[in-house]
């Protein structure tokens, strides 16, 4: 009775609610803090040196088979899986625990990541000589330096390694100079080409002909000529940096004893991990960081850096903030303060809610159906006429990926403005109103700078929602590899058209769409991290902003 | 004049005379009220309003919640077209002239009747450029113009000691009397010829009360002054001519003296002694 009693004094207290709102809050935490540990741990830790193990596999002649390579992982598994996979396995056996290897050279053995079964490894060392090449082509390779072949020169033993570093360093910046070249001077070139070939098209459509023609005619052939001959001249440039860079080569061992010759045009980077110290394996580790951040993708995505993917991240949500902005704040100080209150009205405002919920990829069908065909087509017919039927905005490009997620955040944007605008005191509007302002004045004058931290909360919504969204943008303008980035220093030097990368559409096409399936899974943990990062950066920065807003407008009711 | 106090007006069947005319007979008038009715929607909130303001005198407008005096006050500079359901029938003459008329820019009437209200308002804003809003919207953009008029403007509502050294600092850093000076500075600077006060003082200590109401004493000299109370004592203080309302009807309007010492009617001394209600 008097427990009965209890137990329900102490439900009526409101305790059980309390413990349970408790609860929920901690799991909710945990879980998100789980999120962020994983992605964390898993995405930065992939770019720490890891040692390089030097052990044998008995085949199963009893055959020791050298191996060298990275440990990437250890799995245990029941032995009968093992054994309808095909290999032998004890039959007193339960439980099989194996390792899964990165041994790199590809180029030899086919494959980079092979899996084996402990029981059949021998003894594990770590030989200092042991080293990784990370190469433009093919993957890593590990094995152990030779000799450097310097001009047909062979340098060996001590001054190999230090030799070797110089020589990269060298090879690094002719591949810069010649990189330079072909992205930038080239692409100038072919620009200038291609201008003239419009150029020629248009006095095609105009329908020029006679002395205007030849006369146009001559000078565009004229143009084209020096445009050729600086070709030429690149090309040579180029030729000759390109002789240079094939001067040096790296003879190496690979762990069966297979020599072979490494071009160092051909390698990005090599380290001795087994040697390094904690400030090398930092070193180390920071410059990968580096590379991955400011680098460009190599080997189908899966190796070399994401800059490319950031860049488009950003600058689409930039251009995105610069398009809803404007119309969303515009749309509700309509909705709010001049309007018609009725009906339609309250039909219009439920539409626009609403619209926040449709799914985004519904959003990428309307713009690709209207932006990208309808509107970009339009825009080639009336301004593009001579570069058809090669499209210029009638193809999915940067402008439409933003022009579409300003419409996907539009009803956020509305939405908390006008909440905003509810929230001015009346008192205030009829203190400016009072002293002979119009309307106009007061909206202009003191209710929108009043809710400006509102727009920016809406804003930061926005930001929030579009940097990940990934559906609607696979339509209408992001690509797995963009050949440039949508900023650079040809007129008119923002490219609205150019098709882009994007961080959240990276992680798919590398996470599910890679044919390297291993080498893949840690960029996929740190173009996570890395997106959530930037996310995080674009909202601080939007915080940051609005609270500056806030303490300049501070109102009566804080 | 016998026609100002008419119809089915409760005063003129009880009351006989215009008591509430030759109170200001000898004054200049300011505004002229004549058979004002407002309605929100189907509620009439006031009834055959006839009154006149007297020039540079201050008018205080007393009864209890809800009889209409804030809504009369926001008549007189036209802040009741901001509700929407608010429909305005009888005329309010300023300078001869109905303030109601199509071709009335009512911008620039407020701009002649500024409005002081009951919870001080001011913008988001520096001390300064509160002062110089309303300058800056007639189009006023010189420094030293601006300087002046705003200096002279806080010195005219007794705060330019208590500001001067932080006048970029801003308004929301004063306190609320301080706050409800500047606003009434605000409203002097773009030099109106009436300033309705729609309870000034409701939401400040006695302290900066006392220090608002001198000031109306010394404003009475320039302008015009109407001012709405609930606080008995501050409309006999402060007003030349009272006003007392009751249910959106004018009971009884008179010389402040008379009116608290000699009321003319019995509902006038029931509230003015407290018997009310």
């Amino acid at each position: 009775m008097s427990e009965s009693k209890r137990l329900r004094a102490w439900f009526q207290s409101g305790d059980p609610w309390v413990w349970l709102i408790g609860g929920g809050l901690a799991i909710s935490l945990i879980m998100v803090v789980g999120l962020l540990v994983l992605i964390a741990v898993r995405g930065f830790g992939h770019f720490w040196p890891q040692p390089i193990v030097a052990t044998a596999v008995i085949e199963a002649q009893g055959e020791m088979q050298p191996l060298l390579g990275v440990e990437v992982r250890s799995e245990t598994l029941p032995a009968q899986r093992i054994r309808e996979s095909g290999e032998a396995v004890p039959d007193d056996q339960l439980l099989v625990t194996r390792t899964l290897f990165k041994v790199g050279n590809r180029d030899l053995i086919g494959r980079d990541f092979v899996w084996f079964m402990d029981a059949k490894l021998g003894e594990r060392d770590y030989p200092d000589a042991a080293m990784m090449v990370e190469r433009r082509e093919w993957g890593n390779f590990y094995g152990y330096p030779v000799a450097l072949l310097r001009d047909g020169q062979r340098v060996e033993g001590d001054a190999l390694w230090p030799a070797l570093q110089q020589a990269i360093t060298r090879a690094n910046g002719l591949h810069r100079q010649i990189q330079r070249l072909e992205k930038v001077e080239i692409g100038r070139i072919n620009n200038a080409l291609e201008a003239i070939r419009l150029e020629r098209r248009r006095l095609e459509l105009a329908g020029v002909d006679g002395a205007a023609l030849s006369a146009a005619e001559a000078d565009l052939a004229a143009r084209e000529q020096v445009l050729d001959d600086q070709f030429a001249e690149i090309q040579n440039e180029r030729r000759a940096l390109l002789d240079q860079s094939e001067r040096d080569r790296l003879l190496a061992r690979t762990a069966e004893g297979r020599e072979i010759e490494i071009a160092l045009a051909n390698i990005v980077m090599a380290s001795q991990n087994n040697r390094l110290g904690l400030f090398g394996k930092l070193g180390f580790y920071f410059s990968r960081i580096h590379e991955f951040l400011t680098g460009f993708p190599r080997e189908a995505n899966t190796e070399g850096g994401i800059f490319p993917a950031i860049f488009g991240t950003v600058t689409m949500v930039l251009i995105m903030s610069v398009m809803v902005t404007p119309f969303g704040v515009l749309a509700a100080i309509y909705l709010r303060e001049y309007a018609r209150q009725g009906t339609m009205l309250k039909l219009i405002r439920v539409s626009v809610y609403n619209l926040a919920g449709v799914p985004s990829i519904v959003f990428g069908v309307f713009g690709l159906g209207f932006f990208v065909y309808l509107l970009g087509g339009t825009i080639d017919d009336l301004f593009y006429p001579e570069r058809l039927p090669a499209p210029t905005f009638g193809t999915p490009g940067l402008f439409w990926a933003s022009l579409t997620l300003a419409l996907l955040t539009l009803p956020v944007v509305i939405v908390s403005t006008e909440e905003g605008l509810a929230r001015i005191p009346r008192t205030i509007r009829e203190g400016s109103l009072a002293l002979g302002a119009t309307k106009w004045e007061t909206l202009w004058k003191v209710v929108v700078p009043l809710s400006a931290p509102a727009m920016m909360t809406g804003l930061i919504l926005a930001v929030a929602r579009a940097a990940g969204e990934v559906a609607p943008l696979m339509l209408v303008g992001v690509v797995k590899l963009a050949p440039s980035l949508p900023v650079d220093g040809q007129f008119p030097y923002v490219h609205m058209e150019r098709k882009i990368m994007h961080l959240g559409f990276h992680i798919y096409d590398v996470g599910f769409q890679s044919p390297n399936v291993e080498a893949a899974r840690p960029l996929v943990y740190a173009t996570a991290l890395t997106l959530v990062l930037l996310i995080l950066v674009l909202n601080l920065t939007a915080i940051a902003i609005r609270n500056r807003l806030r303490e300049k407008y501070r109102s009566q009711g804080e | 004049m016998t026609d100002t106090a008419s119809n089915s007006n409760l005063a003129a069947d009880l009351f006989g005379d215009d008591r509430q005319t030759l109170a200001i007979s000898n004054e200049q008038v300011a505004i002229e009220v004549r058979n004002l009715d407002l309605y929100y929607g189907n509620d009439q909130a006031l009834k055959n309003i006839n009154m006149t303001i007297a020039h540079k005198r201050v008018t205080a407008f007393i009864g209890p919640s809800g009889c209409g005096k804030s809504t009369l006050l926001r008549c007189f500079n036209r802040m009741n077209d901001l509700i929407d359901i608010c429909r305005i029938e009888g005329e309010i003459l300023i300078d001869g002239k109905n303030i109601h008329d199509k071709d009335v820019d009512v911008a620039e009437h407020r701009r002649r009747v500024g409005m002081v209200f009951q919870k001080p308002n001011p913008f988001p804003k520096s001390i300064f450029e509160n002062v110089a809003y309303g300058l800056r919207l007639q189009g006023v953009n010189d420094k030293r113009k601006l300087a002046e008029v705003v200096e002279r403007a806080l010195r005219g509502a007794a705060l330019w000691d208590e500001v001067k050294d932080r006048l970029e600092d801003n308004a929301f850093g004063l306190s609320g009397g301080q706050q409800q000076r500047l606003v009434i500075a605000r409203a002097i600077a773009i030099e109106p010829e009436v300033i309705l006060l729609d309870e000034p003082c409701s939401a400040l200590d006695p302290i900066s009360t006392a220090k608002v109401e001198e000031l109306i004493a010394e404003l009475k000299n320039d302008y015009t002054i109407v001012i709405v109370t609930h606080n008995m004592q501050q409309a006999a203080r402060v007003s030349d001519f009272t006003a007392y309302m009751y249910l959106g009807e004018l009971i009884e309007f008179d010389d402040t003296a008379r009116l608290f010492t000699n009321p003319a009617r019995k509902a006038t001394e029931d509230y003015i002694t407290g018997r009310y209600g």
